[in-house]
């Protein structure tokens, strides 16, 4: 056991010291790539509290896609012209407020009660009702539902506001550039090599959610790469932002995740409630759903605002 | 039995664990682009397939053994990649300076 505890504490420090960097980066890209750094060690750390589900979570969205998405940031910061940073004053009163949410939150979590209060027992009971395994899934899509719904709208309505910065005459345009990589080159050929095998993990991530880590978020994070990665490799064009295909796919996981729920106030008497008999059938059918719209939004919050005419 | 595949892991691992101290000293130390993405995929084919390699016996079926396999040629896929893409960016941007390739 001292040598698991010995690997938890050299794991702490090195998160500390990656988190530290990263706020202390002078350089916008060192604080990117210290960022994705610290979210792997975080996703880490979380495999070791067992809770794998949150570790997939957050190697895939926390350090994959948000990572990708500073880093683009990173290079638009660059290419406009530099304004001047805070001036000392500003920069004292950040750290303050920053100091004081962390003392905050310390002292939020020094005083939990011990032990901890607990729904363990309560989701343990209710679970088999839900026909599901994995009782993470079980309490995002069943038991608090409605988190998971407004989390995809969100997601939904970050997109519009990307969207919303094209300048009118590109509304309704694709995002991004269009890539072009060499006929022959390393990146078409990876492009045209992996995403059969992302397809399947993606698919795989998500059917396996229903019993075992995994899920919609995770298996829309790989597919979103995947369809990333074809289009990075000149193999695909990003689609225009006025598709009605591409709409409806962005829509069809919270317009299913609606219906659903809102058919269960009035066959299993709540919204977003499901009868028992047909749980599992209807929280899969959720979870299909979602998984395609939150890949379809990942990848075009990467992809961007519209920058050519349609 | 159980010793001998005790010590193949201990073995395979340890290697696998010089390799990638290598390959970070190499990232450190070694002058250009180039070379150190040379250290740099020591750590992912020798080191990582070495510590994959002493894992296997460790594993409950031939399934398990199969994926960690598949993590391993997975990883080799997208550090070859990488480095291509990479060296290619280092390469254009050392174009025509001293000591670099010509433009």
């Amino acid at each position: 056991m001292t040598a698991l505890w010995l690997l938890d504490l050299c794991l702490v420090a090195v998160i500390l010291a990656v988190a530290l960097s990263a706020v202390a980066a002078r350089d916008l890209f060192a604080a990117t790539v210290f960022f994705v750094a610290y979210g792997l060690l975080i996703a880490l750390a979380w495999v070791r509290l067992d809770a794998v589900d949150v570790a997939l979570a957050e190697a895939a969205i926390g350090a994959g896609l948000t990572g990708v998405l500073l880093l683009g940031v990173t290079a638009r910061v660059h290419m406009e012209a530099r304004t001047p940073g805070p001036g000392r004053g500003m920069r004292l009163a950040i750290g303050a407020g920053c100091a004081a949410v962390s003392v905050a939150l310390a002292a939020a979590v020094l005083s939990l009660p011990v032990p901890a209060p607990s729904l363990v027992p309560a989701v343990e009971a209710a679970i088999p009702a839900t026909g599901l395994g994995n009782p993470v899934t079980a309490v995002l899509l069943a038991f608090r539902g409605y988190d998971t719904l407004l989390e995809t709208l969100v997601l939904l309505l970050a997109l519009l506001g990307v969207w919303s910065l094209a300048p009118d005459r590109l509304w309704g345009g694709r995002p991004g550039l269009r890539h072009r990589a060499r006929p022959e080159g390393t990146l078409a050929w990876l492009g045209r090599l992996l995403p059969p095998i992302g397809l399947l993990v993606g698919v795989y991530v998500f059917w396996i959610g229903s019993d075992q880590p995994g899920g919609a978020f995770q298996a829309g994070t790989i597919l979103a790469a995947v369809w990333l990665l074809a289009i990075m490799a000149g193999l695909s064009d990003a689609p225009p932002v006025r598709s009605l295909a591409l709409r409806l796919v962005l829509v069809a996981g919270p317009v299913v995740f609606l219906g659903i729920g809102t058919a269960g106030l009035f066959v299993a008497g709540a919204f977003l409630g499901y009868p028992p008999a047909a749980a599992k059938t209807l929280i899969v059918t959720v979870e299909a759903a979602l998984t395609l719209s939150i890949a379809a939004t990942l990848a075009l919050l990467v992809a961007g605002a519209p920058e050519r005419a349609p | 039995m159980r010793l001998a595949l005790d010590l193949f892991t201990i073995l395979c691992v340890s290697a696998g664990g010089v390799f990638f101290l290598a390959a970070t000293i190499g990232m450190l130390r070694f002058p250009d682009t180039l070379t150190r993405l040379h250290a740099l995929t020591k750590a992912d084919n020798l080191g990582l397939g070495l510590v994959v390699l002493g894992l296997l016996p460790r594993m409950e079926g031939v399934a398990e053994a199969l994926k960690l396999v598949g993590i391993w040629l997975l990883a080799l896929l997208a550090a070859a990649t990488v480095a291509q893409l990479v060296a290619r960016a280092a390469l254009r941007e050392t174009a025509g300076q001293p000591g670099g390739p010509p433009r």
